[in-house]
């Protein structure tokens, strides 16, 4: 219980508000500050009557004045994309061999093929394009059917190995397992890995595998084992293995062959796409 | 137990201010104060400064689009944006310095809503004259000619000032005459057109009509400023034992000896936000000092001492009451807490002026390739992969030359070059694809991590930069 002290002159004017002896000073705000606040109200229901606002079951109010986000990228999109259009028929009757002299073309190529690679090549040349097991790093300099501008957009525009492309590239190794006999199949992985420069798990069987190659092998990776690109056959002296190169994966190599696949992305993608894919490939770090 | 009475209103209305003429010296200083300011403000974006024939020529410049800041001789790209924070705790020190020293003589001479409401009453005053003329026509209900064409008047010219403030603040984010041009031709950007109208209305609505409500019920630096004044800051103040009690006064009329107040309410009328400097310090007050020139015009008049209403430290109250003469004003400005601002706010801008001079023209930035962090090529060798930032602020191409260090096998090659070099236009960043290979066999290849440095060199005239980063290599795995 307390006594509020009687009111003395000079003393601030209170609301008359007391509680528990504390009085509340009057500070009274201005009027035009709650219509300010009414308006705000005002304001909020308009809002969410004129844009999309309310939640209903399985979907939202559409708003009066049918704005949608998603209708505000699909104009941008159309946007960037009319306004690309010059550029991308400039690029697609482009001499392939001279886009790299033609800066402007070259780093739309280099740009736009960043994104299609995202899009559709990422999946199994992984995003940093080094590629997995059966599925070939990009960035290297070791090329199974060429590695200059125009095979690789040969190699994006038909496909490996598939029926969908007449003009898909194909290589076909016999499954050896079937034509070999044991003793010749480990023989020639041993010769294979000492080719490469790697070690071999038998010395021993090095001299005899070489017979074995120079029968079965070297008609399509050559007497030294460089591979023929014309072919598609992989140079087996170099560092690089698709499959792996240690003695179980080229056993298995041997044995059974191996059949990768690639789609041909004419069927899927824009001429300037593909262009501006092998461009972006190309200047990887492996191009020739 | 709880006492119940019928509440006032909680709300008021604005109760109209007409602030009087004044003049003196406090009066000039804010003239000149006012003058100068808003000059900067209105001129500064027109002022030219030639960078060569790649950047902008306008002086002081804040390019958004390209993410720069010129300001005169000083060029900052975005990377370098903790000048601009440096300069904003520079404020930020400055204000606790003058606030503690001066009270709020931020709010009282230099805050913009101060310094255009100003503007607008020397503008009211123009045009309808002095207090009571304005009080005369605000009473006048009916809208004759007369109001009517003073008002239009008053109004238009508001109008115009808040255009020419609006307008002013775009020509900082572009060329301004070009902005100009394409302003009036209707050919400007949106944005800028918007920006131009939300600054004009505010001016009109903030500097014509809504005045000391902005500072009362807007601003929240009345309420963080008594954190920031103690006892020996300046502020403006009544001295009571000198006035009291004043000349209309209950003890007055009882027959006691009058003080120097004649309670002539030239201090409240002159008062632009409209309140009694004599029932002391509160919270509407902006000291802005117009009721010192107010009363010593009035001092001076009846043939008493000046300073009836001056800028005072609490501490005097009590000198002053003993009959002492109050601290010398110096005392009160240089103590502990102000030098203490001082030395902070000034080694902040040395630190940023060193920066600022050791500065180099060219710049790299390294970063690895870490998807994946190293490709086998078919000899064997090992390669990473580099993004290499070059920045050349040289106001002219620049050809920058690469070098790797770090063990003698390494080598470097640049994408899309057979040269060690790539030229950088002017003014301008380049990011440059670098490789660098170690061959089979080699300590770099074989091992973990090798520690290595690019070197960056303007081979025009042997400036160098570094940065250091790592190669990885097979043993990593």
């Amino acid at each position: 219980m307390t006594k509020v002290p009687p009111k003395q002159e000079g003393d601030p004017n209170t609301t008359g508000h007391v509680w528990d002896g504390i009085e509340e000073f009057d500070n009274p705000m201005p009027r035009w500050w709650l219509w300010c606040f009414y308006l705000t109200i005002v304001w909020g229901i308009a809002y969410s009557l004129a844009y999309p606002a309310w939640p209903l079951i399985s979907s939202a109010t559409s708003g009066l004045l049918g704005y949608s986000t998603r209708g505000e990228v699909a104009v941008d999109i159309a946007a960037v994309e009319s306004q690309n259009e010059g550029i991308n028929m400039q690029l697609a009757s482009a001499e392939l061999t001279e886009i790299a002299g033609n800066p402007e073309l070259e780093g739309y190529a280099t740009s736009a093929g960043a994104a299609v690679y995202r899009t559709w090549c990422v999946q199994c040349h992984g995003s940093g394009a080094a590629g997995a097991v059966g599925y070939p790093n990009l960035l290297d300099d070791d090329w199974l059917w060429g590695g200059d501008i125009e095979a690789i957009h040969y190699t994006i525009s038909h496909g490996i190995r598939n029926e969908e492309d007449d003009d898909a590239r194909y290589s076909e190794m016999p499954a050896f397992g079937e034509i070999l006999e044991p003793e010749e199949l480990t023989s020639v992985v041993n010769y294979v890995m000492q080719l490469s420069g790697g070690t071999p798990v038998d010395a021993a069987q090095v001299d005899a595998g070489g017979e074995v190659f120079l029968d079965n092998c070297s008609a399509c990776h050559g007497e030294e084992g460089l591979g023929d690109r014309e072919q598609g056959a992989p140079n087996l002296a170099d560092a690089i293995w698709l499959y792996g190169g240690d003695y179980d994966a080229l056993i298995e190599t041997v044995t059974y062959s191996r059949y990768g696949v690639m789609p041909p992305w004419t069927q899927r993608l824009s001429e300037a796409e593909v262009r501006a894919v092998a461009v972006y490939v190309h200047q990887l770090g492996g191009g020739e | 137990m709880t006492e119940q009475v019928t509440p006032p209103s909680l709300y008021a209305a604005r109760e109209p201010i007409f602030p009087r003429r004044v003049s003196g010296a406090f009066r000039n200083l804010k003239w000149i104060i006012m003058i100068v300011t808003l000059g900067i403000y209105y001129v500064v974006p027109w002022i030219r400064w030639d960078r060569g024939p790649d950047l902008p020529n306008q002086a002081v410049l804040l390019d958004l689009a390209n993410r720069r800041f010129y300001f005169f001789w000083i060029d900052i790209w975005s990377h370098e944006f903790y000048f601009v924070a440096g300069l904003l705790i520079m404020a930020g020190l400055g204000l606790f310095l003058f606030t503690s020293a001066l009270g709020r003589v931020w709010c009282g001479y230099a805050c913009p809503q101060t310094v255009w409401t100003d503007l607008f009453i020397l503008v009211e005053r123009w045009i309808e004259g002095d207090r009571n003329a304005r009080l005369r026509l605000h009473r006048q209900e009916k809208m004759d000619f007369r109001k009517f064409r003073l008002r239009l008047v008053k109004w238009t010219l508001w109008l115009l000032i808040a255009v020419a403030t609006g307008g002013a603040w775009v020509f900082y984010f572009a060329d301004a005459p070009t902005l100009m041009v394409n302003l009036l031709t209707g050919q400007a950007a949106a944005v800028a057109y918007i920006t131009v109208g939300i600054l004009t209305a505010t001016t009109f609505v903030f500097g014509g009509f809504a005045r000391e409500q902005i500072c009362i019920y807007a601003c929240p630096w009345p309420r963080i400023q008594g954190a920031m004044m103690d006892e020996d800051t300046l502020t403006v103040a009544y001295r009571p034992w000198r006035g009291e009690p004043r000349k209309h006064s209950d003890e007055v009329k009882a027959g006691a000896e009058m003080g120097d107040c004649i309670d002539c309410m030239a201090c409240v009328n002159v008062c632009p936000m409209g309140i009694d400097i004599r029932d002391g310090q509160q919270m509407e007050c902006i000291t802005c000092a117009l009721c010192i020139d107010a009363c010593d015009d009035i001092m001076a008049k009846i043939g008493k001492p000046r300073g009836l209403i001056d800028y005072l430290a609490l501490s005097d109250e009590t000198l002053e009451r003993a009959g002492n003469a109050p601290r010398p004003t110096w005392k009160h400005i240089f103590r502990p807490r102000t030098i203490l601002y001082t030395a902070l706010w000034g080694s902040v801008g040395v630190a940023l002026l060193v920066a600022l001079f050791i500065r180099a023209d060219i710049e790299v930035t390294v970063a690895p390739v870490r998807n994946p962090t190293f490709v086998t090529l078919s000899d064997g060798s090992i390669r990473n992969t580099y993004d290499i930032r070059l920045r050349n602020k040289n106001n002219e191409e620049r050809l920058f030359g690469l070098a790797v260090q770090g063990d003698p096998t390494l080598r470097i090659q640049l994408e899309g070059t057979p040269y060690g070099s790539v030229p950088v236009p002017a003014d301008a960043s380049h990011l440059q694809r670098v490789y660098v290979v170690a061959p089979p066999g080699s300590a770099p290849a074989e091992g973990g991590l090798t520690d290595v440095r690019f070197w960056v060199e303007d081979l025009s005239n042997g400036d160098r930069a570094y940065k250091d980063s790592n190669f990885t290599g097979k043993g990593s795995n």
